[in-house]
């Protein structure tokens, strides 16, 4: 990667670079908020469905990626603070009269039953309880690494699906809700992904970025600079889970009914799909590969369906898409071992230089730390 | 008051006696080394020193304060940056990240103005900068900023980590091995560098090295470990005429 040129731009012309860049960047903003009016009045509610999901699916592949991809800590316990972010959530958004429909077992708990807030707010709970829970395993569990590290988080994001399942009074035990407000609209959705993906990018631009990625190049190089692990991996633990938490929020909004089967491991396991398809440690290959990985679910279902290949027949096989993403995962493992984009990033530099040069074959990688 | 007072620390892994009894004083604005053959327990020495182990037994005090069993990164805090014998860079990020992550232990504010480029965070990150790129010309890397640090050649990447070392603004360096792998010429020019640095950073220097050259040429005072034992100390010349120590570099001669 050699460097463009070791002359020095004039410093007019890199504010002009820098200007013209964030007013592409509001431009897209506002071509992608046109898009949204446009797609809320005329697509059909499934689309906007999967839209949505879309959007819920790079808040969580990003907060992952954080963990994962930019600290290099192997943790595989989203799905427990997805179940965390979920369950408050629709717990302080259903109505009491929804509240006391579902909990037809065992009277839900008297002071939960009152409380009803407004959607921002509970989502916001949702993630702090979530970055919370957070903190108090990442404590002690962030002295491990690597595999023991995924190994532990796994099993705690399986007690947390266990103690929700035992909850009666709180969580309506294995029954989980039904009815929770549909409050998720593809406003909330993206609004929050926009965020999500601004905030990551600024905090991986910061000083505490380089330190994470510091830690993930070498934790022993980093602590001898004065890096402090234990601090900056609880950091990027808990950030990563408040995003878990407002993504689970989310998610448990649009689809109306969740239980604690949905928060199995295999949640984890999807998004882990989408970061290293996408590039550990790339925010744009994670917004790139939430929207292909979620769409591409939804285009192959007639593969669940009985087809017809010409010459066999085959039968419905519920689950047989999910083969595609296998194979596709074993091919980028294979053959793009740094996933989709790597560590690389958008940038309209690189855009625009792209555009000029339109028709030469170039090979030089994007730049990194654009803006989007 | 000795800028560094290690008093006979000992270091055990399991049955095994790394280091027994080290003691070691280093003046302000000294250059002394620890040399000693493979195995002699001069990295763990190093180690204990700066944290990654604590010692079995005995203390080590920095300008006064004990500073045994405190952490890598609180050591570095205080003031004592290292080197390492085997490069460790952060090899996916550029020349000039490397130096800055070693700006992050003095950064004062927190993860939200960091974040949302508040005006103190914007501050110290261009004082950041500035100092980087400072200390990047200063030893002639300025150029390379922007390459990744793994594409540098060898020498360079002595010399990054050197550079990403006193970033962190340290009053005592410690290079491990800042010679190996290096030609006749490079480690010339290594003796030189060490030298100045001294001179410009205001530093006391301790460093273990093999290459004689630059050991004798540059430290005022050497100790000599053996079997983590130290077997002699003294400036260059007594070093070099102790019987000792030519028996632990070339052996004894059992019964010729």
């Amino acid at each position: 990667m050699k460097s463009k040129s070791l002359s020095q731009p004039s410093a007019s012309l890199l504010v002009r670079i820098k200007e013209r860049n964030v007013r592409l960047t509001l431009i897209s903003i506002l071509l992608l908020c046109l898009f949204l009016y446009y797609a809320d009045k005329n697509f059909n509610a499934y689309q906007i469905r999967v839209l949505n999901l879309c959007a819920i699916y790079t808040v969580l592949g990003l907060s992952m990626n954080l963990i994962n991809g930019f600290t290099g800590l192997f943790s595989l316990g989203h799905a427990g603070f997805m179940a965390i972010g979920a369950y408050t959530c629709a717990l302080l958004t259903m109505p009491v009269a929804v509240k006391d429909q579902n909990f037809f077992l065992a009277p839900i708990n008297e002071t939960l039953r009152e409380i009803v807030l407004p959607y921002p707010a509970a989502l916001l709970i949702g993630g702090i309880l979530a970055a919370l829970i957070a903190f108090l395993i990442g404590a002690p569990v962030l002295r491990l690494r690597g595999d023991y590290l995924g190994i532990a988080t796994l099993g705690f994001a399986e007690i947390i699906r266990i103690v929700i399942t035992n909850l009666q009074t709180i969580t309506n035990g294995a029954i989980g809700f039904k009815g929770i407000p549909a409050k998720t609209n593809l406003w909330w959705s993206f609004g929050i992904a926009t965020f999500t993906t601004v905030f990551l990018l600024w905090l991986i631009k910061s000083s505490y970025g380089r330190a994470f990625k510091a830690i993930r190049e070498d934790e022993i190089a980093a602590e001898a600079m004065g890096v402090s692990l234990f601090k900056h991996k609880v950091l990027s633990f808990v950030i990563g889970a408040f995003f878990a938490g407002v993504g689970g929020g989310l998610l448990g909004n649009l689809l109306g009914a969740i239980n604690p089967l949905l928060f199995r491991f295999t949640l984890t396991f999807n998004i882990l799909l989408i970061i290293v398809l996408g590039g550990m440690g790339s925010i744009t290959g994670t917004v790139i590969s939430a929207f292909v990985v979620t769409i591409g679910q939804e285009a192959l279902r007639f593969l669940d369906q009985p087809f017809s290949l010409g010459f066999v027949q085959v039968p419905g096989i519920s689950g047989l898409r999910m083969v595609v993403f296998s194979a596709l995962l074993m091919l980028v493992v294979l053959f793009f071992s740094r996933g989709l984009m790597g560590t690389s990033e958008f940038s309209w530099d690189y855009i625009i230089d792209l555009f000029k040069r339109l028709g030469k074959p170039s090979g030089k990688p994007l730049s990194k730390g654009g803006t989007k | 008051m000795a800028h560094l007072k290690i008093d006979s620390i000992t270091m055990q892994f399991g049955g095994l006696t790394a280091v027994k009894d080290f003691s070691l004083e280093l003046q302000e604005g000294e250059i002394i080394a620890l040399i000693g053959p493979n195995g002699a327990g001069k990295t763990t020495a190093f180690n204990m020193i700066t944290g990654v182990y604590a010692p079995v037994s005995g203390k080590i005090y920095f300008k006064d304060r004990d500073i045994t069993g405190l952490r890598p990164d609180q050591i570095t805090r205080l003031g004592i940056a290292r080197t390492f014998q085997n490069i460790r860079l952060f090899k996916e990020l550029s020349v000039l990240d490397n130096v800055l992550i070693a700006n992050h232990l003095h950064l004062k504010s927190n993860l939200f103005e960091a974040v949302f480029n508040l005006p103190r965070y914007r501050k110290e990150d261009k004082e950041m900068l500035e100092r980087s790129l400072s200390l990047l010309e200063k030893l002639g890397l300025v150029n390379l900023r922007n390459e990744k640090s793994s594409s540098l050649p060898y020498g360079q990447q002595r010399r990054l980590e050197i550079a990403r070392a006193l970033a962190t603004n340290p009053e005592i360096l410690l290079l491990d091995e800042p010679a190996a792998g290096m030609n006749p010429k490079e480690t010339e020019d290594l003796t030189e560098f060490i030298r100045q640095l001294r001179e410009d950073f205001d530093l006391s220097i301790f460093m273990i090295e093999h290459h004689m050259d630059v050991v004798m040429g540059i430290s005022e005072r050497i100790y000599v470990l053996d079997y983590g034992i130290t077997i002699a100390q003294g400036s260059p010349y007594d070093i070099q005429n102790n019987q000792r120590v030519i028996e632990a570099y070339l052996g004894v001669n059992g019964d010729a």
